[in-house]
């Protein structure tokens, strides 16, 4: 029988589809796992199944527009997106940013991960068989949709960065509606704890699975919360400061054991620094322009500008080579997820076929991230 | 390390290295060729020790491809960008999967997109695209009726 020739090697280990349709993989991802009994052997992902050719689009819309389609790459981080192309073209124009402008960005930039970490822990134990914190995760992350939708119109591709600030005024509830949500977010966090990340069934599906060294993490390229999980110190906020982040107190969490429970209490850590970040901003939102005076037309100049900026996922880069016309000449995406999707198949060598779910659930992937 | 010494240390390995200051880092320009013995040593090098390749990329002029390798060394925290010129008609370079893994994903995009060959890559085939579509669309000479948005 043909089936039976696809679905085992040689040597009769068994090769089985994960997806494209599969709750686990969080989106339209493709996995071909071989297995040997319950052991993963190799795993191979096959991606493309909504490739959109962003790159490609982007060559032919002018330096205004280029900057939306990236909210449609990785959504749960689509300020963040944004933020890193509008500092490539402003390096490219040498705007220079009003400090209230400055302020709303990084203000959206944490609630943004807030937001995304949040969505992700509801994921995550809904990976590993918990469904009670779905619920509440979607309970939080709706007050911070509610939040954007006053002040930038949309709940999911916000589109609300441009070169030189941001599109509007911050809304009259805005400070409001964020301080009620820190205080109350705060409650929540200990919630969490104590549903998920002292429970002892969570801890034993996730501690020692999916270990990473931290050579081995830097050489498949990880960022973000996967390399710092190992130990090694790679925040963008950090390393090369932007948009006033300097100006900041907030600590870099750091673990070492490099498995998939060091990388959920990086990412629990990272919510509590966010919320103090917020808590610096929210009283000291200086007054003044909100977007400095730009031409309606942009032209970089000839040359080539690289930005970086720390995603909820990880190091999201935007290179953008002009010849100096209306439009880029080309521009690249290196987006964390899918580096980080790289070192999936050397953390789930050897693990059990159901620690995959585990593995891939701390990755903390958005598929149109990877495919662009 | 200054930009000086790391120009002096690389032009110690590649002779013929041109080197570029106006941009934000140190950028590099050599032949395909000399690819993998300059990323041999900039990676092992412990004085230069460039263990991570953040971005990988390909560039169509038309005239030639070149690829773009975006390099920091996270212990002297240093960026450096290496652009290697590739022949366009005959796009091929060595692939460096062994000595940065992220690599081998990455030069399978390259490929899949552009059509640059990575010599000894153990997976060379399309990424995103169907295994049997013709062409390599981020090349300037491709058309794409479907493809609407023009400026």
């Amino acid at each position: 029988m043909q089936y039976e020739e696809v679905a085992t090697t040689q040597d009769g280990n068994l090769v089985i589809n994960v997806g494209p349709q599969h709750p686990a993989t969080h989106g339209v991802m493709h996995l071909v796992i071989t297995l040997n009994g319950e052991t993963i052997l190799k795993v191979e992902p096959h991606l493309g199944y909504i490739h959109r050719s962003i790159e490609k689009m982007c060559e032919s819309l002018s330096y205004r527009q280029f900057i939306y389609s990236t909210s449609r790459m990785d959504y749960l981080s689509s300020h963040i997106n944004n933020h890193a192309c509008v500092l490539a073209v402003e390096k490219g124009l040498q705007i220079e940013v009003p400090e209230r402008a400055k302020v709303i960005r990084i203000l959206m930039d944490e609630l943004t991960r807030v937001a995304s970490h949040v969505l992700w822990w509801g994921a995550m134990g809904m990976d590993v068989g918990a469904l009670t914190p779905f619920f509440h995760a979607f309970r939080e992350r709706e007050l911070i949709n509610d939040i954007m939708e006053e002040t930038c119109g949309a709940r999911l591709t916000m589109n609300y960065m441009v070169p030189g600030g941001v599109m509007a005024d911050l809304h009259p509830n805005f400070v409001r509606k964020v301080k009620e949500f820190v205080a109350f977010f705060r409650t929540k966090m200990d919630e969490y704890d104590t549903l998920v990340t002292d429970n002892v069934i969570f801890q034993g599906r996730t501690k020692g699975v999916g270990v990473i060294s931290a050579a081995d993490a830097i050489s498949y390229g990880c960022t973000g919360p996967v390399l710092r999980a190992c130990g090694v110190k790679c925040d963008i906020r950090k390393l090369s400061p932007y948009d006033g982040y300097e100006n900041l107190k907030f600590e870099e969490p750091l673990e070492t054991a490099g498995d998939s429970y060091a990388r959920y209490l990086v990412r629990m850590c990272e919510l509590r620094e966010s919320l103090s970040i917020i808590d610096q901003l929210i009283d000291n939102i200086p007054e003044g322009e909100f977007q400095a005076k730009t031409k309606a037309v942009l032209k970089l100049p000839k040359g080539e500008f690289y930005s970086r900026v720390e995603t909820a996922r990880g190091e999201f880069g935007v290179y953008i080579i002009s010849e100096g016309g209306l439009t880029p000449y080309r521009i690249h995406f290196r987006s964390p997820g899918f580096n980080n999707l790289a070192a999936l198949d050397h953390m789930a060598r050897g693990q059990k076929i159901g620690d995959l779910v585990a593995i891939m659930g701390t990755l903390d992937l958005v598929i149109p991230d990877i495919d662009r | 390390m200054s930009n000086e010494e790391l120009k002096a240390k690389i032009t110690e390995i590649i002779p013929t290295a041109v080197f570029d200051e106006t941009g934000e880092w140190l950028t590099v320009s050599i032949e395909a060729v000399d690819w993998l013995s300059l990323a041999q040593q900039i990676c092992t090098n412990t004085e230069l020790d460039f263990d991570f390749l953040f971005s990988v990329t390909a560039v169509d002029w038309k005239t030639h491809i070149s690829m773009v390798y975006h390099l920091r060394s996270l212990k002297h925290e240093q960026i450096v960008v290496v652009k290697a010129k590739c022949d366009r008609t005959m796009p091929e370079i060595e692939s460096v999967y062994k000595i940065w893994k992220t690599a081998e994903l990455n030069e399978r995009e390259a490929y899949d997109l552009m059509g640059v060959v990575f010599l000894n890559h153990p997976d060379l085939r399309r990424l995103f695209l169907t295994d049997d579509w013709e062409g390599w669309p981020l090349r300037k000479d491709y058309v794409d009726e479907v493809n609407m948005i023009k400026l």
